[in-house]
């Protein structure tokens, strides 16, 4: 196991004081907050912060820390003497399990017992077992990434999450576990799914906790998603565009036949009732039309187009311009 | 050590059955308390106002709770934890992200046309 050193973890050094500490913690936690950091590394990061934030804010861990840890630097190898923890006295300090659970080995095996969960101390450390009372497990969060195909069909995914346990000498450890879990169709952005007792185990007897599932797509640039309404570019040849046509469109539901008016112009959406993500109240599917052009590149081609420009008069600037009413 | 669970398992879709009080307080690792005062506060929505709008504080058990709500009480919540702040800054800071989400998702969709 490997030492680790929260004060270099926090850039602080080892006789910053209570404030010194917290404005360390803050600052880095601020750049590297998961909802806004750019490090690709943002979430392990957050969570070795907080670890060392969990020990160097809390003065009976600090000290703990501080009598173990002398002389040993990051990434040395450690083991901590037997009953080392013996004298040490925790107060509860709210930290949850399931938090505790995604700290390092290095963590648990020194504040294990005083991670279990702020709630079950009530001064001095608590003997297994003795006085314990019922206490729910703690609730765990994963993000599941899914294709929009999948919410309108439905599908099976395999996760991989780690949960916590406590082991045979109270101490948390982390299990690493593999769910098969059913996606029902019809989801949307940031529903969850709830798996009851998939959390925490409770302590004393107490229920699991529940592991909560938040849907995400995965970024697909041919659709817009809005709840259940999805949009898509409908590409149109300009004949098509002009003199409107019956096309196939591929959908996230499959192709279906679209019946495109005539004087269709770019930017212009059809709605295809009902046929967005499937639910109580299904969605829309909105087709805009893009308009594109065949390329100028041979002689038939350009033919074509200079009859167009000989025999048409057209001019989109006069057009777009009265349209609006403006001059730019 | 790892297990695997072959079978696959179903769940309960939230917004189909919505958390209570209770349930909303557990996922997001706060007290049932947090959750009246940021209601209160008009921080947190419910999605039972249709049913019915006069439910005091008092009678917070009854209040419903959809996905939406879950996602911003885990944000508001940890924002509060970890940068010991006030609840209106955090919610100010919540909305922000949702709104850089919002917009962020339209950039995607105007940079892949």
């Amino acid at each position: 196991m490997e030492f680790r050193d929260y004060y270099q973890i926090l850039g602080v050094g080892k006789t910053a004081d209570a404030d010194e500490i917290k404005k360390a913690f803050r600052r880095l936690a601020r750049k590297y907050h998961p909802d806004v950091s750019k490090e690709p590394d943002a979430a392990a990061r957050m969570t070795e912060l907080n670890e060392a934030n969990a020990v160097l804010s809390d003065p009976e861990k600090r000290a703990a820390y501080d009598r173990i840890g002398s002389g040993h630097h990051a990434g040395q190898d450690f083991q901590p003497p037997p009953d080392w923890n013996a004298g040490n006295e925790y107060s509860g300090d709210g930290m949850s399990a399931a938090e505790a659970a995604r700290f390092s080995e290095f963590f648990s095996s020194m504040f294990g017992d005083a991670a279990r969960g702020g709630s079950t101390h009530s001064g001095g450390r608590r003997t297994r077992n003795a006085g314990a009372r019922q206490v729910r497990g703690e609730d765990h969060h994963a993000k599941v990434m899914i294709d929009l195909a999948d919410a309108y069909t439905g599908a099976t995914r395999t996760i991989n999450l780690r949960a916590a346990r406590l082991d045979e000498s109270g101490h948390v450890v982390a299990d690493e576990r593999t769910l098969n879990v059913n996606i029902p169709k019809g989801l949307k952005e940031g529903q969850h799914i709830r798996l009851a007792g998939q959390g925490s185990p409770g302590f004393g007897g107490g229920p699991a906790g529940d592991l909560f599932l938040e849907i995400s797509f995965a970024a697909d640039a041919r659709y817009r998603i809005d709840g259940r309404d999805v949009t898509t570019i409908m590409p149109l040849t300009p004949w098509e565009a002009a003199l409107g046509a019956a096309i196939d469109m591929p959908t996230p539901s499959g192709t279906v036949q679209v019946k495109v008016p005539s004087g269709s112009q770019a930017g212009r959406k059809l709605r295809l009732k009902g046929r967005g993500i499937p639910g109580e109240t299904p969605g829309d599917l909105y087709l805009e039309i893009s308009v594109v052009l065949p390329p100028a590149d041979t002689e038939a081609a350009r033919a074509v187009y200079e009859k167009m420009a000989r025999e048409v008069p057209f001019n989109p600037r006069e057009t777009a311009n009265t349209a609006k009413g403006e001059q730019l | 050590m790892s297990s695997t669970n072959e079978s696959s398992m179903s769940g309960v879709l939230i917004d189909d059955a919505t958390l209570t009080i209770v349930e909303l307080a557990n996922a997001c690792s706060v007290e049932y308390t947090w959750v009246v005062q940021h209601v209160e506060d008009g921080l947190l929505e419910r999605t039972d106002h249709a049913v019915s709008k006069a439910i005091s504080p008092a009678d917070a058990a009854e209040w419903r709770f959809a996905s939406a709500a879950l996602i911003r009480a885990r944000r508001l919540a940890n924002i509060e934890r970890t940068f010991d702040a006030n609840a209106e800054v955090a919610a100010l800071v919540v909305d922000l992200l949702e709104e850089l989400a919002s917009l962020k998702q339209l950039r995607f969709a105007e940079q892949n046309p």
